[in-house]
């Protein structure tokens, strides 16, 4: 392996950004889908020229491209041109419908909307694509509004995993100011069985039977700003991440704090320690540490950009509570970008490389472990997403 | 055959440099469910995109014309006009100005 693929999705469109395994000189190809926000794209683990990219508009809905070479050429799965006069097969890889068969969904009741009354359940948008491990047509996606969508045929048709909204704490359930999006599908990679998800402002799932029953994990977060601080439900959980080698071990962005949990997700605590601030979006951990996470902190839930104007990326070698700022090769000065949940990833390389994008359009790659840090491209539209595939 | 214009976005989806031609079938009205009918079945990257998979609603932020009228609030099975029914005009599908 001696090449990365990063994906980037911004708000109008969406790039690739390839090099060789220095990750010093970069090959830009975008935008695709240009105009169109591309809240996320990833690659199949399991085939690494299998991409899923999800496409939306305020306009025109959702659309799910699917690349089978890498991201040479795209389609919308089930939606290509037809030309005889009786059409084909519905192309319903933009069909997310909530499941409320009364054999096996769920009712579409309502959840509760920011001004504390109910609200129906509706689909807006896929947050986030998440390709199996080991088969390149089963994909998972993460909705706004809160649900967990499958597809097994490569995207071309999405079937709801219903028992996760119809959880009977959903009608708690409450939008965070971006949405009530299910924004982070993490899949154990020694159960597939084990799922793990995350809602801004639901908090944290766990399903120990391949998605069709789930069970709050929240113990341990405590959360201002809800009538029950430590409720079972109802934290902005922003972003959780893993290690593959240690599954259990869970770390987590909260919308305030920092948190860890080494059993699953059943106990949390805090390991926020000496960051200047708890608030921040994005969590990932090295590829080869698995007690090394790196956070961005972010000013406050009003003052989306960083503290003092300076861009740091915070790095624990200690699985949390003692964070040391990584600031060579980032702006240091008059710099107030965010950076989101989905846009930070690290690539497998021996030497692992660290990859996050902004709403001011930059991605930045360190390719040794965020030590020192260089700016791949400066002026993307806001960036959504960085994933990144070790070639 | 009934002319389509679709907006920038809509084309680029559906792989279409320009108008879109469709032939509806002899019999029945020409109206704007007929026209959509015909664009999904042909284009069926379109579905969903101007109106809901299920109900068939339109999306809010997508208005039809055509004619210097706009038909978004007609009924979906009022005749379209005849000038678009002979193909003279399209029957237009616009992204509804927003945005500054």
């Amino acid at each position: 392996m001696n090449q990365v693929r990063v994906l980037v999705g911004t708000r109008k469109g969406a790039f690739i950004l390839s090099s060789d395994g220095k990750r010093q000189k970069w090959q830009v190809s975008g935008p695709l889908f240009a105009g169109w926000e591309m809240y996320h794209l990833k690659g199949s683990p399991a085939d690494a020229n299998r991409l899923y990219a999800s496409q939306s508009s305020g306009w025109f809905g959702q659309v799910i491209q699917r690349s089978d070479d890498g991201g040479k050429t795209w389609q919308a799965p089930g939606g290509g041109v037809t030309t005889g006069p009786g059409g084909m097969p519905a192309g319903e890889s933009n069909r997310f419908v909530y499941d409320v068969s009364p054999d096996k969904g769920k009712p579409l009741t309502t959840h509760q909307w920011y001004d504390g009354t109910q609200h129906p359940w509706e689909f807006k948008r896929v947050w986030h694509l998440e390709p199996s491990l080991t088969d390149p047509d089963t994909v998972y996606a993460g909705i706004e509004d809160a649900a967990l969508f499958r597809s097994s045929d490569g995207g071309r048709s999405w079937q709801e995993l219903p028992g996760l909204r119809g959880h009977s704490t959903g009608p708690n359930w409450h939008p965070g100011a971006g949405g009530m999006c299910l924004h982070t599908v993490l899949i154990d990679p020694t159960n597939p069985k084990r799922v793990f998800v995350a809602i801004s402002a639901a908090g944290a799932f766990r399903s120990d039977d391949g998605g069709q029953t789930w069970k709050p994990i929240n113990r341990g977060l405590k959360s201002q700003g809800i009538p029950d601080a430590e409720a079972e439900v109802g934290h902005c959980v922003h972003r959780i991440a893993l290690h593959r080698s240690r599954p259990n071990v869970l770390f987590m962005q909260k919308h305030w704090d920092v948190m860890r949990s080494d059993d699953a997700g059943d106990t949390w605590r805090e390991v926020s320690g000496n960051l200047p601030t708890d608030f921040g979006f994005p969590i990932d951990v090295h590829a080869h540490e698995p007690e090394t996470v790196y956070v961005v902190p972010i000013t406050s839930d009003s003052y989306h950009y960083p503290p003092d104007g300076r861009l740091r990326v915070y790095r624990s070698r200690t699985g949390g509570n003692e964070w040391e700022a990584l600031t060579k090769g980032l702006p240091q000065k008059d710099c107030y970008v965010n950076v989101l949940r989905d846009a930070m990833a690290v690539d497998t390389l021996d030497q692992c490389g660290v990859y996050f994008g902004t709403t001011g359009g930059q991605v930045y790659v360190s390719a040794d472990g965020g030590d020192s840090w260089s700016a791949i491209v400066h002026d993307l539209p806001p960036v959504l997403s960085v994933e990144v595939q070790t070639l | 055959m009934i002319r389509v214009e679709l907006p920038t976005h809509l084309k680029t989806l559906a792989g279409v440099a320009s108008e879109v031609a469709l032939q509806l079938p002899a019999e029945g009205p020409v109206t704007t469910r007929t026209v959509l009918d015909a664009l999904e079945a042909r284009y069926p990257v379109l579905r969903g995109t101007m109106r809901d998979h299920d109900t068939y609603r339109r999306r809010p932020f997508v208005r039809f014309y055509a004619c210097a009228r706009d038909l978004s609030l007609d009924s979906p099975d009022t005749p379209l006009p005849e000038a678009v029914q002979s193909g003279v005009e399209p029957f237009l599908v616009v992204g509804a100005m927003a945005g500054g």
